[in-house]
């Protein structure tokens, strides 16, 4: 099924309408399943509408996989019932943590890559992969921390969950771009490195800088379009790898439902352009 | 380093993070403040999602800074933000000095909790209005009303909560004659759209003994006990044509 997927677009309560209308090959939607959560009415039956159109994609924000806590077992149970009623193309996580002892906390949290937490985590991925049923897609959060402890490589530690639990790669090129930025590495010797075998899913979306550090900070804040240096990362990486099912992200500032659709046709043409055909994307 | 997200976490909830520990070169960068500025709007905006009512009577600014304070209090429990503030944002609102004049604020957020538990409830088909009508009077005195999953009602002891809530939540001016006594209020669910109504209080009394398993005439005794006043068919009229319960057998 992912097979037919092209280029998605992340959907918002307000476009619910436009995306059941909305008719495009490979177009598909993405959502976070935590808005869907629930026993009934319209916050499901909306989706359900949107999913007998288009393929659907559930991309969790609070599974906590690096978390040193647990993993929410009534929310995974929760996930799960959204996973089987909804049949979604793909299913998704960061490489990041929400929960601790005293709560929640609705981010996506930086940890030191050490092996002891590469094995938590690994055990975590899988424990969450036999309750869905199925292999989800892990994605590399933004960075904007200078972390004391990493032992590993954010690619290699990619890299070595995947191999240990089957779980594939969502490559977020908005978020190589961000955190090269901010941390000082180069973002397209990272693309360039990551592996793409493994990727089974492209996020890009828009960035801002920070109201107060400016320049020197950006952050991940999807309230904008997507950014000429990520539009670059994304051409460099489907040259090399091909096109995969690639989404664009807007939670914030969400324009009008055709601009999004504008968007989507610039990463159609880049995905084209890497299938030989030269003149689509001229 | 077992305890790095317990003591990360407790710095984001803090005012200040500590400026020592092992962890204070990380605290001491200037981007640790994009993931509490994440973590505080996160769940500021959820609070003020979940209680839009409540935020709009007091206005914007009191109410994030009452949400900061509870967020910090009473960070969410786990990853349901659509549930965050019921067990406690009202109360605590409440609490607040500055809303010593205001006894009706946990009212208020009680209502708007009960908005979004009609609005997530799962779905059911609803007892037709007329049903009631063909049972012979043995069989309507001994049937079991059951509410539907989507009604929720409370109601408010003294205070026009009702009135107040509904009257904010249409954005219409609060009329200067309001009574100032006490009101129920009824949320149904109508094709997926939430709706709610005054309710008198034998309603309210009824529908509470539905959901405990009561018969009709058990359940109907129960609300004239409290309110002996009111005529009951028509509130029971009401509850039908809101769609206030199912036909479904209980589970």
């Amino acid at each position: 099924m992912a097979d037919a997927l092209a280029t998605g677009l992340g959907l918002k309560p307000e476009h619910f309408d436009d995306a059941v209308r909305a008719r495009a090959d490979g177009l598909w939607f993405e959502v976070h399943p935590e808005n869907h959560l629930v026993a009934g009415g319209p916050r499901l039956a909306w989706l359900e509408a949107v999913r007998e159109r288009h393929p659907l994609s559930l991309h969790g924000v609070s599974l906590s996989l690096a978390g040193e806590a647990p993993l929410d077992a009534a929310h995974l149970r929760r996930l799960a019932a959204l996973v089987r009623r909804l049949q979604p193309a793909l299913v998704s996580e960061h490489l990041a943590w929400s929960r601790f002892a005293g709560g929640w906390l609705p981010d996506l949290l930086p940890f030191p890559r050490t092996t002891q937490a590469l094995q938590r985590i690994a055990a975590r991925i899988a424990q969450a992969q036999d309750v869905l049923g199925r292999p989800i897609a892990i994605e590399n959060p933004s960075h904007y921390l200078r972390l004391p402890g990493h032992l590993w490589d954010e690619i290699e530690f990619l890299q070595e969950l995947a191999r240990r639990t089957g779980c594939t790669l969502l490559l977020d090129v908005n978020n190589v771009h961000v955190s090269a930025h901010n941390l000082g590495f180069d973002a397209g010797e990272w693309i360039d490195r990551f592996p793409a075998e493994l990727v089974s899913e492209v996020h890009l979306a828009g960035h801002s800088t920070d109201p107060v550090l400016g320049d020197a900070l950006l952050v991940d804040s999807h309230d904008a379009p997507v950014a000429p240096a990520v539009w670059a990362l994304y051409r460099r990486f489907v040259q090399r790898a091909g096109a995969r099912p690639t989404l664009i992200e807007r939670d914030g500032n969400v324009p009008p439902f055709a601009e999004l659709l504008a968007e989507r046709a610039t990463a159609q043409a880049i995905a084209a352009c890497r299938a030989g055909d030269e003149e689509a994307f001229a | 380093m077992t305890d790095f997200q317990e003591a990360f976490a407790q710095a984001l909830l803090s005012e200040a993070a500590p400026e020592d520990g092992p962890l204070r070169d990380v605290f001491a960068q200037p981007a640790f403040a994009v993931y509490r500025n994440t973590v505080l709007k996160g769940c500021i905006d959820a609070l003020e999602a979940n209680f839009p009512t409540l935020a709009r009577l007091v206005g914007s600014d009191w109410f994030r800074s009452a949400a900061l304070a509870y967020v910090r209090a009473q960070p969410p429990r786990d990853s349901r933000l659509l549930a965050y503030g019921d067990e406690g944002f009202g109360g605590f609102v409440q609490s607040l000095p500055s809303a010593a004049e205001l006894p009706y604020l946990v009212g208020i957020a009680r209502a708007d909790s009960l908005w979004r538990a009609c609005h997530v409830a799962a779905n059911a088909s609803v007892l037709p209005t007329g049903l009631l009508a063909r049972l012979a009077p043995d069989d309507l005195a001994t049937r079991v009303l059951r509410p539907h999953p989507a009604t929720q009602w409370a109601w408010f002891d003294d205070l026009p909560v009702a009135s107040l809530w509904s009257h904010e939540r249409a954005g219409e001016a609060v009329p200067p004659t309001l009574a100032w006594c006490g009101e129920g209020l009824l949320f149904t669910r109508d094709d997926g759209a939430v709706r709610w109504q005054s309710l008198p209080r034998a309603g309210c009394a009824f529908l509470e003994a539905c959901a405990a398993g009561h018969p009709l005439a058990e359940a109907a005794q129960h609300a004239l006990d409290l309110d002996p006043d009111i005529p009951f068919a028509p509130v029971l009229q009401q509850l039908l044509c809101a769609g206030a319960f199912t036909e479904e057998p209980l589970p």
